[in-house]
C-alpha cells in the first residue's frame, strides 16, 4: 500500500494502471528475499522430509514420498518435544512476571531516567548470545554463590543448578527477556496516564484499575512479547547444550543429533517442519483466543 | 628455546578457554549450515553414484608450482603456538625455508561436525578448498574408502621413513599410502586431584569403578566422542573394544543407560569438559590425555585398569586439493624429528615421529621421559583401538549410544 502512495504533481497523468505497476516493481526486492531465503529453503526442507534412505549407504538419501518419517520421528523424539514446549512455556511465564512490573516501572516511574533504564535492557544484547550463555555457567557454577545460598536452604533436589532443568529455564528466561520487555514496554507507554487517573477518580482499587483499565490496555504487548519470547525458547538449543544435563535435551538437540552426528537429513527435516507447525497452530490458537488479531 | 612448563600450561589453559567457546560459535554457526546440508541434499544425492564413490580420489591439476600457499585444516591446539605473538614458529620456519605461505585454520571441532560441513562438495566431486586436513582413525577411514582422500607422492614426503613402526600399518591403509599420522592420544581417567580427595577421600584414581563412585554423584561427565567412552565401558565390563559383538555393545549401552540415568553423569561433552573442570563443577572425566595435562598440576590423568583407549589423528590430503605437493611439503616438514619434537612439547600427545624424543631430551629432558607423550610397550599394552566399524555398525552404534546420552 505504502508503495502506492507517491505520486508528485508532475506525474499526475501518469496512468492509475502504471502506478500499480510500480507498486509491484516495488514489492520485487522483498519477494525476492522472501522466495531465497525462505520459501525455497522452505520447500527444500518439505522434500527432504520426505526422502528415504539408499538401502547399505549409510548419510545417503534419494527424493521419494515416505510420510512415514513424520510419525516415526515424532514416536521416537516426542518426549523432547514436550520438554521444548514445557521449558520454553514455563521460560515465557516467567519472562512476563520479571518484564511486566519492569515495563510498567520504565513506562509509568522512570521518568528522566527511562532511556538509560531501555538502554540497559538491550545493553547485554551487545555480547554474542554464546558468551552470555557461557557466563552463566559461572553464575550458576557448583561452588559459586547463588548455588551454595540455595543449597543451604536444601532447596535444591540435586545439590545444583547447573546442567539441571532449573538452569535451562533459567537461560531461556533470561536470553530472551528483552523481546518480552520491549514489547510491554511500547504498549504501556502508549497507555494514555489520564484513563488510570479516570479510572482512580471513579474510586476503582489500585488492583481494579490494574485489572480493568492498564492490562487490557496493554495486551498487544503481552501477546506480542510472549510470542516473542516462546517461539524462539522453544527452537533454541544453546540453553540446554551449554546449560543443561543429558536429561534435558530440547527438539532443537535432536534436531542437530541428527544433521550432525547421524546424517538422517529426512528425520532432522521432519522434526523442523512439525516444530515449525506446532508452532503455528499454538500462535493462531492463542491469538485467536487472545482475541487480537488486529493488534499484533 | 626452553619451555618453562608451567607458564606453558596455564598459556595453554588459558587457550583452551578461548578455543571453548570458538568452538560453541561453530556449532551455531552449524545450524546454518545444517540448513545449506538441506538445500543442497537433493542434488546431493545425485551425485553420489558419480566417480567420487568408486576408490579412488579424483586429482586436480597441482597448482603448487605456480601458487606457493597451501590450507590446512586441523583441530584447536593441536600445533605449537607463540603465545605473544599468536604465531606458529614451527609453520613460521617452514613457510621462511621453503616460500609456501600456509593458512592454518582451526577449523576441525568434531568428526562429524566438519564431514558434515564438507561432505556436499566432496560428493559432488567439488574443492573443498582444503589442502591438507587432519581426522581420527576411524574418520580417516571413511575418506580414504569413499575416495575422498589422494594418494600421497612419498618421494616427496622422504621423512616418512620416520613414522614409528607401530603405526606404520593400519587396516584401513595398508601401507599408509595416503594417510600419515599426526599425533595419537589417550581416551581415559582425569581428575582434579584435591577435589577427588575431599569427595572420596583417595588421592588417585585407577579404575573406572572409581570413577562411578556415588559419592562423585553429578560430578563426572564422559566425551561424546563414541569411541572412547563407549571403548572405556566395554573394556570396564570385560569386552574387548578392538572386537566385540553387537551384544556386547548393547550391554555396555545398558551401563552407560544406567549411570546417566541415575545422574552419576553430569554431562557428556565434547571440548567443554576441560571449562567444567577448571570451574570445579566437575571432578572426574572420560578425557584426553593432552587436554588433561594442559590443564596443570591440580589435575591427573591415568588410564584405568580395565584399559583405557588410544586414537590417531592422521593427516590426509582431500580430493581436488589444488596444492598437493605443498602440503605434502609440510608433512614431510613435520615428520623431521626436530620439528616433531618441538610440537609435542606444546600439545602434549603422543609423538609419531621416530627420533623426536631424543630431540626432545634437548627442549625438555621432563617431557622425553613422559610416557604419555613417548608411551612406553607396558603403557600401550594398556591401551585399545577400537574396532573397525562399517558405515552401517558405525550408524547403528551412534545412534544407541546418542539414544543413551539423551538424544
Amino acid at each position: 500500500m505504502v508503495a502506492l502512495l507517491p505520486s508528485t504533481g508532475a506525474k499526475a497523468q501518469v496512468s492509475p494502471q502504471k502506478r500499480s505497476r510500480t507498486g509491484y516493481f516495488l514489492l520485487l526486492p522483498g519477494m525476492t528475499w522472501l522466495a531465497i531465503f525462505f520459501a525455497i529453503p522452505f520447500v527444500t526442507l518439505f522434500l527432504t522430509s520426505l526422502q528415504a534412505p539408499v538401502a547399505g549407504e549409510s548419510g545417503q538419501y534419494v527424493p521419494a514420498f515416505q510420510v512415514s518419517n513424520y510419525p516415526d520421528a515424532l514416536m521416537e523424539y516426542w518426549p523432547q518435544f514436550l520438554k521444548s514446549f514445557i521449558y520454553a512455556g514455563i521460560a515465557t511465564a516467567l519472562a512476563l512476571l520479571i518484564a511486566y512490573p519492569l515495563a510498567y516501572f520504565i513506562a509509568f516511574k522512570a521518568g528522566r531516567w527511562r532511556a538509560l533504564m531501555l538502554v540497559l535492557v538491550i545493553a547485554p544484547s551487545f555480547a554474542s548470545f554464546l558468551l552470555r550463555t557461557y557466563a552463566w555457567k559461572t553464575i550458576l557454577a557448583d561452588e559459586g554463590f547463588i548455588t551454595s545460598f540455595f543449597n543451604a536452604l536444601h532447596l535444591l533436589p540435586d545439590d545444583r543448578i547447573l546442567n539441571t532443568s532449573i538452569a535451562v529455564i533459567a537461560g531461556l528466561t533470561y536470553n530472551f527477556l528483552p523481546f518480552m520487555i520491549l514489547p510491554l514496554y511500547a504498549a504501556l507507554e502508549k497507555v494514555d496516564p489520564r484513563l488510570i487517573e479516570a479510572s482512580n477518580d471513579l474510586y476503582a482499587s489500585a488492583f481494579t484499575t490494574f485489572r480493568k483499565v492498564t492490562w487490557p490496555l496493554s495486551l498487544p504487548g503481552v501477546v506480542a512479547g510472549t510470542l516473542l519470547t516462546f517461539i524462539p525458547a522453544t527452537g533454541d538449543y544453546i540453553n540446554a547444550e551449554l546449560l543443561g544435563s543429558t536429561q534435558d535435551r530440547m527438539i532443537g538437540n535432536i534436531i542437530q543429533t541428527n544433521f550432525i552426528e547421524f546424517r538422517d537429513y529426512p528425520t532432522a527435516s521432519a522434526l523442523s517442519f512439525v516444530l515449525m507447525a506446532v508452532i503455528l497452530v499454538l500462535v493462531f490458537t492463542y491469538i485467536r483466543r487472545a482475541g487480537t488479531e488486529d493488534l499484533v | 628455546m626452553t619451555l618453562n612448563r608451567p607458564e606453558t600450561v596455564a598459556a595453554i589453559a588459558g587457550q583452551i578457554r578461548t578455543s571453548v567457546s570458538r568452538r560453541r560459535l561453530l556449532q551455531a554457526a552449524g545450524i546454518g549450515s545444517a540448513a545449506m546440508v538441506v538445500a543442497a541434499c537433493g542434488t546431493g544425492s545425485e551425485g553420489s553414484d558419480g566417480a567420487a564413490d568408486s576408490g579412488e580420489a579424483a586429482s586436480a591439476t597441482d597448482l603448487s608450482d605456480t601458487e606457493m600457499i597451501a590450507n590446512w585444516s586441523n583441530w584447536p591446539l593441536y600445533l605449537d603456538v607463540d603465545e605473544d605473538s599468536g604465531e606458529y614458529p614451527s609453520l613460521v620456519a617452514f613457510e621462511e625455508s621453503t616460500g609456501i605461505d600456509v593458512t592454518y585454520t582451526e577449523d576441525v571441532n568434531d568428526n562429524n561436525e566438519f564431514f558434515a560441513k564438507v561432505r556436499t562438495q566432496l560428493e559432488q566431486g567439488q574443492d573443498i578448498g582444503r589442502d591438507l586436513v587432519v581426522l581420527t582413525d576411524w574418520m580417516a577411514a571413511l575418506w580414504i574408502q569413499s575416495g575422498y582422500a589422494q594418494k600421497l607422492d612419498k618421494s616427496l614426503i622422504p621423512n616418512s621413513v620416520n613414522l614409528i613402526p607401530r603405526l606404520a600399518d593400519v587396516n584401513f591403509d595398508k601401507p599408509r599410502d595416503y594417510s600419515l599420522p599426526w599425533q595419537s592420544g589417550f581416551g581415559g581417567l582425569g581428575y582434579n586431584i584435591e577435589a577427588l580427595q575431599a569427595a572420596t577421600g583417595k588421592s588417585s584414581m585407577t579404575s573406572m569403578d572409581e570413577l562411578f563412585d556415588p559419592a562423585l554423584k553429578g560430578r563426572v561427565t564422559l566425551l561424546s566422542e563414541m569411541r572412547d567412552t563407549m571403548g572405556c565401558i566395554l573394556a570396564w565390563k570385560g569386552y574387548d573394544p578392538a572386537s566385540f559383538t553387537d551384544a556386547e555393545f548393547e550391554e555396555a549401552i545398558a551401563e552407560l543407560t544406567k549411570q546417566v540415568d541415575s545422574g552419576q553423569v553430569r554431562q557428556v561433552t565434547g571440548n567443554d569438559y576441560i571449562a567444567a573442570m577448571e570451574s570445579g563443577d566437575v571432578i572426574a572425566v572420560i578425557g584426553w590425555s593432552g587436554d588433561i595435562f594442559a590443564l596443570g598440576d591440580e589435575f591427573n590423568f591415568t588410564l584405568p585398569e580395565s584399559g583405557g583407549m588410544l586414537w590417531t589423528d592422521n593427516m590426509l590430503i582431500p580430493a581436488l586439493a589444488q596444492h598437493k605437493k605443498n602440503a605434502e611439503k609440510i608433512m614431510n616438514n613435520y615428520y623431521d624429528p626436530v620439528v616433531a619434537a618441538q610440537v609435542a612439547a606444546y600439545v602434549n600427545y603422543i609423538c609419531p615421529v621416530q627420533g623426536a624424543q631424543a630431540e626432545m631430551e634437548k627442549i625438555d629432558p621432563e617431557l622425553a621421559s613422559s610416557e604419555f607423550i613417548f608411551p612406553t610397550d607396558a603403557m600401550l599394552n594398556e591401551t585399545y583401538v577400537f574396532m573397525e566399524l562399517t558405515p552401517e555398525q558405525n550408524e547403528a552404534y551412534e545412534r544407541l549410544f546418542q539414544k543413551a546420552i539423551g538424544n
